[in-house]
């Protein structure tokens, strides 16, 4: 060996150590630590459940779910932003956890990629499930992803409020205008909603759109300028305020509780926050069905909740577990569980029933749900064009930028734009 | 050049030549280990630098959606995706809100920045503690201060309507966040109160720089204070001074946490520069080579201002 050729041996061994500790780095190393023959002893499950109180339910719930498995449940949460983006992360790397909860809007994307596996595969009944959530969880005909339980939105008010101002729940859109005109006061509004450029603007809008007979499939319609119409009306004559295009959900709520306004929009997940404030505060708030235009319309709501999925993996016994806590979390008695808890309403149409009777307050929301619309329903995974059009003509309508023809026009070009 | 040394054959060479070769070796050895002492650093910028901009290259020219995570097929479209883009009714109003947002910020962080440091650079009492509170807006981190500012200029409730009225300044509320003119103007104003301390703590370093007795010999010459800024000061602190409007121009342009917590890009669309389109487009929509490609127009955006400055900063060293 000549001494001229140790520099480049060096050199070798440098850039051999140097490659090692990058694909160390990037994790190209072999992973070699699914084993398919061994016995599954513990699964993991990913949620968005990050409030302290909500994820210990949760650990709970799975937990208890797990054991009837025979396996315990690594639970983690992380926040409901960073969920799809690390979900599809975790696809391209082959590192999904063995149960993953969604948002049931993003299902069906999810689902596309061929990430999730179908749930008839382990024999899952999907029978009794409301029409609306059986099609948010499923792609392509199959099945993917059940949810325990689901919610909606409604119309919140404050009864004292009414009571003084001598108005009656508002049934019609006309009944809500005069209503939120008489109800307002200085320093106070008479509605609220959520309109801000998100799919959460979208959601608040999608009662009045829907109930109309307005479709995302075809947004320039007179019937969807109608409910576009109203909201306008509703800021325009100062009932509502023009904070509403900057405003989340969480705000419209604390605007209600602060007593700013007397009528909101907003989900029975508010409800626990408004009981205790029932309580302390005084606050005397009552829910009903959110108003039509005209009396005999139906009155058709978007639908929420987190469906609960089974990704794909190396192990099919570990999907198999994770199968069977899904199933679990979807007995009837865990519906009625969640339902309870978290004010939400089983999914199962003969466990709603029954729950209905025995909590007399969530029967408003029992009824709005039976005949929700799941938003990917019809447009699948083209729903977020459709969805980022619904909130620009919001946008574009309140600010007074377009009539709500024009903003419509905008939105339907948006939501078919390839 | 030393594989063809190893192919001679061994010839008893003459002794001055060998000397000349070990000469070369120790030369050659003396490479390697510099060239050792840059692989980390080396290593560490392909990794962290390297791979993500040639990712986001080869993304902006694929058809890259959400599908692509876990199929690892994404279809070669060539240029479509800034096609797209480009020709995209949302992509010129983008356009400018982005230099509006970008040239007033700068201008705003800037000049107040600068009118700080030389008020710092004397020396008072508590300077220094009055100095370091002025980092305050800095230490937050931005989701806080801006949601904080969320609510201080919210129309019916907001602080600072509220003081605009109790000081009978306006009788009706500002649409700060609401009014599709005056949201542009809020997002600035917060960005502004953002970057103040970033430039103020540069350009105070600067003035740290500058020996102080020229100042004291503009001073005997008779210069007033404001010939002093100018003929002494200014062309001191030009070169820091560059560098603060170039660091400032990379981070405006690609502000987007800010705009997205303080207006979420709205109303009507009022607040929405490239930075924020290309957020949307990759995690609302799921488009990602269309984020990516509007991504690479932002840093294309970003290396012009940086030419701009190199060239700027030439002529000024040839001058």
């Amino acid at each position: 060996m000549t001494s001229a050729a140790r520099p480049s041996a060096r050199r070798a061994t440098i850039l051999s150590a140097a490659l090692a500790l990058t694909l160390a780095a990037t994790g190209c190393g072999g992973t070699g630590s699914a084993s398919v023959g061994r016995e599954v002893t513990t699964i993991t499950a990913l949620d968005y459940y990050t409030d302290a109180r909500e994820h210990a339910q949760w650990s709970e719930r799975l937990s208890a779910c797990g054991k009837a498995a025979g396996v315990t449940v690594e639970h983690r949460s992380i926040p409901g932003a960073s969920l799809v983006p690390t979900v599809l992360r975790q696809a391209s790397s082959r590192t999904l956890p063995d149960l993953l909860m969604l948002d049931n809007p993003d299902l069906q994307q999810i689902a596309q990629t061929g990430a999730l596996t179908p749930l008839d595969r382990y024999g899952i009944d999907s029978g009794g499930y409301a029409e609306g959530i059986l099609s948010a969880g499923t792609y392509q005909g199959k099945v993917y992803g059940l949810a325990p339980t689901v919610s909606t939105v409604a119309l919140f008010y404050n009864k004292d409020m009414l009571a003084e101002a001598g108005v009656a729940v508002p049934k019609t859109w006309d009944d809500l205008k005069k209503a939120a005109s008489e109800l307002t006061r200085p320093g106070r509004y008479g509605m609220a909603v959520d309109a801000n450029p998100t799919f959460e603007g979208t959601w608040q809008f999608l009662p009045f759109l829907w109930s109309n007979g307005g479709d995302e499939k075809r947004l320039d319609t007179p019937q969807a300028a109608q409910a576009l119409q109203l909201w306008v009306d509703l800021v325009k004559s100062g009932s509502m305020s023009k904070s509403v295009l900057n405003w989340t959900q969480a705000d419209v709520h604390d605007q209600f509780v602060a007593g700013r306004t007397a009528m909101m929009v907003n989900g029975p997940w508010r409800i626990s926050a408004l009981n205790k404030l029932n309580k302390t505060e005084k606050l005397h708030w009552g829910v009903a069905p959110l108003p039509v235009r005209r009396p005999g319309q139906t009155l058709v709501t978007p639908l929420g909740g987190e469906v609960w999925t089974v990704p794909q993996n190396s192990s099919e016994a570990r999907q198999a577990k994770a199968a069977r806590v899904l199933a679990c979390l979807n007995s009837s008695s865990q519906m009625l569980a969640l339902a309870r808890q978290y004010y939400t309403v089983p999914s199962r149409s003969t466990t709603a029933a029954r729950y209905a009777q025995e909590v007399p307050s969530m029967a408003a929301f029992v009824q709005s749900v039976e005949r929700s619309r799941a938003r990917t329903g019809r447009l699948g995974v083209k729903w977020p064009k459709a969805a980022t059009g619904i909130y620009t003509a919001v946008q574009a309508a309140l600010t007074g930028e377009q009539t709500p023809e024009e903003a419509l026009r905008h939105a339907q070009r948006i939501a078919t734009d390839s | 050049m030393r594989s063809g040394s190893r192919r001679t054959p061994d010839r008893p060479a003459p002794p001055r030549a060998d000397s000349a070769r070990t000469v070369a070796r120790a030369r050659l050895r003396e490479r390697v280990v510099h060239g050792m002492f840059l692989l980390p650093a080396l290593a560490y910028l392909l990794l962290f630098f390297g791979y993500p901009v040639v990712k986001n290259v080869v993304m902006s020219f694929q058809q890259y959606t959400a599908a692509t995570f876990y199929t690892g097929s994404a279809p070669f479209v060539g240029l479509r995706n800034y096609a797209k883009i480009l020709s995209s009714d949302l992509f010129g109003p983008a356009l400018l809100t982005t230099v509006l947002f970008t040239v007033a910020s700068l201008l705003g962080q800037f000049v107040p920045g600068l009118a700080l440091a030389l008020f710092f650079h004397r020396k008072f009492p508590l300077g220094g503690l009055l100095r370091s509170l002025l980092l305050l807006p800095w230490l937050l981190p931005l989701v806080v201060s801006g949601t904080t500012w969320r609510w201080m200029l919210d129309t019916d409730s907001g602080v600072v309507n509220r003081a605009l009225r109790d000081l009978h300044l306006l009788s009706s509320g500002v649409p700060w966040l609401t009014g599709t003119s005056q949201a542009l103007v809020s997002v600035i104003l917060v960005n502004i109160w953002v970057g103040i301390p970033f430039n103020t703590a540069l350009l105070y370093g600067g003035l740290q720089d500058i020996p102080a007795h020229l100042h004291e010999a503009a001073k005997l010459d008779g210069a007033g204070p404001l010939t002093t800024f100018r003929h002494v000061t200014w062309p001191l602190l030009r070169p820091v001074a560059g560098v603060v409007l170039l660091l400032g121009v990379v981070y405006t342009v690609k502000v987007f946490d800010i705009i997205l917590v303080v207006t979420g890009g709205g109303p009507a669309g009022a607040t929405e520069t490239l930075a924020t389109r290309s957020y949307e487009l990759s995690f609302e929509q799921f488009e990602f080579g269309r984020g990516a490609a509007m991504g690479n127009v932002l840093v294309l955006v970003s290396l012009a201002f940086a030419l701009v400055h190199l060239r700027a900063n030439r002529r000024a060293l040839n001058a």
